[in-house]
């Protein structure tokens, strides 16, 4: 072993000792909840029930309906360690990053997959073609008098044709469905961009020239129209690369950049501010949620 | 057969959809075929998890740098699929309690909404959280006030930065009033209405433009990307 590793796995060493010796002193990370019985009939006056466990704090661990919930404790220590491993690539790629990013990956599209069959192809497809079915499995709110449509056999087609992609021969086969992507997306674009990207903000550009405010010529505003105006007439200035950017048409284009420049310079604040706010939610699920060295919603006041 | 067909494919279903957005007796039209696009785009999530199991596969099988790495991915996606896919820990709705399956798929106790709440929530949001490391060291680096450009863009930069937060208010709030816009979350504010928004628009409208122009060029068939780099 070299030094740098003799260093880390000493600082990693030391990191666990005082984790466990401070997860034995203090119970950091675990949750608690409180059951809910929870009583139901079905249409047929079958009598059901189970548990619903909500969320308690642990200062209420003492009351006789809150207990330790094993997977949320547990959930608190994997969401910690994955935090802290996908933290480590600050210092460079390492095994821990490595480990968190090919799980991280692998639920992520598995999510994905789940998400997908059960929002859509069970309702949209599975639903349409076979309505009793899916009625009496997984869906029984839906409509009694839904009919079966067989239209739907076509995206049912198309879907094999995508999944024939997987096939070691005929993958022109899978062209089919992504034409149908690629022409639906293109039109179904066309127009929405065209709307809310082109004709909405032209739209918005055209201000009064001259703001009348209770009869009164308002300067302020006045000033703000034009400069709006000015502003983006410039910045679209800029972009217009068929005409040379020289005379009226030059100074127009260096405004433009400088309208640019200001926009790139408000979006990179909001940037990072946006990110500080993430990183500081989650110092604060590491500190409060895992750590217990902060308790900023008094939910472990009196322990 | 092989090109024609995915042609009018494309531009059937490109000029229906313009249709339906224009001609109110279409919309039912539109509305399919939006149907149809969530099933493929579900479909096209499957090709993906089966993708990733051939890729994942075949490095594990060649013993390839990293397949251990590939062997969790793996584990990870196949554990998940299968725990989302069996509703493992989902309740019956009340008003449905003899329909196990009908409950929500990632409702609070349930397989996969542990996974998605102590797995998958947290490290996404700590990539992004990362970024802020990543744009502080970026553009201290990078941010020179070299010419007037890259002066407005960094003076800009800090007077939104406190202009946003308890600092500005700190540093500028004893401005007395006819000083007032110069307080840095009205000069931000200023900035915002005159500079950032016009900005903003004209980027926008560009990208409408190259929007509607890329969609042209795919509807009148210049532009075939679903035939392959080789083929269109």
């Amino acid at each position: 072993m070299n030094r740098n590793t003799v260093v880390w796995v000493v600082v990693f060493g030391l990191g666990a000792a005082g984790l466990a010796w401070r997860a034995a002193g203090t119970g950091m990370g675990s949750q608690y909840v409180r059951a809910i019985e929870v009583h139901a009939a079905s249409k047929t006056g079958q009598q059901f029930t189970w548990t619903r466990y909500d969320d308690a704090f642990p200062k209420d661990r003492g009351q006789p309906d809150v207990a330790l919930s094993t997977p949320r404790t547990l959930g608190v220590w994997v969401a910690a360690l994955m935090t802290l491993g996908a933290f480590s690539f600050l210092f460079g790629d390492n095994p821990l990053f490595k480990l968190t990013q090919a799980i991280v990956i692998g639920t992520s599209a598995g999510f994905a997959v789940c998400v997908g069959f059960w929002s859509t192809v069970v309702p949209m497809l599975m639903g349409r073609l076979h309505p009793e079915f899916v009625r009496s499995w997984a869906a029984p709110g839906m409509p009694p008098d839904q009919q079966t449509e067989w239209i739907a056999l076509v995206p049912l087609a198309l879907c094999l044709m995508l999944l024939w992609r997987l096939a070691p021969w005929g993958g022109w086969i899978s062209r089919w469905p992504l034409a149908f992507f690629i022409g639906l997306t293109a039109g179904l674009r066309l127009v929405t961009f065209f709307k809310a990207d082109f004709v909405d903000q032209v739209a918005n550009t055209i201000l009064p020239l001259a703001v009348m405010a209770d009869g009164r010529f308002d300067p302020w505003a006045t000033l703000k129209n034009l400069a709006v105006l000015a502003a983006v007439l410039a910045t679209l200035a800029y972009f217009l690369f068929s005409v040379e950017h020289a005379g009226a048409m030059g100074r127009a284009a260096r405004l433009g950049i400088c309208v640019l420049m200001i926009t790139f310079g408000a979006s990179f604040s909001l940037t990072v501010m946006g990110r500080i706010s993430m990183l500081a939610a989650r110092l604060q699920f590491l500190f409060d949620d895992w750590l217990w060295l902060i308790d900023p919603l008094n939910r472990r006041t009196g322990l | 057969m092989q090109r024609a067909a995915p042609l009018m494919i494309a531009v059937t279903t490109g000029f229906v959809m313009i249709l339906a957005y224009f001609v109110p007796a279409m919309n039912d039209w539109g509305d399919m075929a939006t149907n149809w696009f969530n099933i493929l785009a579900a479909a096209a999530l499957v090709l993906g998890g089966g993708n990733l199991l051939k890729m994942n596969l075949q490095q594990i099988a060649a013993r390839s740098a990293g397949w251990g790495y590939a062997a969790v991915m793996l584990v990870s996606f196949l554990a998940t699929v299968g725990l989302g896919l069996a509703k493992v820990g989902v309740h019956p709705p009340v008003n449905f309690p003899d329909a196990p399956w009908a409950g929500d798929y990632i409702q609070e106790g349930s397989a996969l909404g542990w996974i998605y709440e102590y797995l998958i929530n947290p490290v996404t949001a700590t990539m992004f959280s990362m970024l802020a490391f990543f744009v502080a060291s970026a553009a201290f680096r990078a941010f020179r006030a070299k010419n007037l450009e890259a002066g407005l863009l960094l003076g800009t930069a800090v007077i939104v930065l406190l202009g946003r937060t308890y600092a500005g208010v700190f540093l500028t709030g004893w401005l007395p009033e006819s000083l007032g816009w110069l307080r840095f979350n009205r000069l931000t504010e200023l900035i915002m209405d005159v500079c950032t928004t016009p900005g903003t628009r004209a980027i926008t409208i560009g990208i409408a433009l190259g929007v509607v122009a890329s969609s042209l060029k795919i509807l009148l068939g210049m532009d075939r990307p679903y035939l392959g780099s080789d083929e269109a």
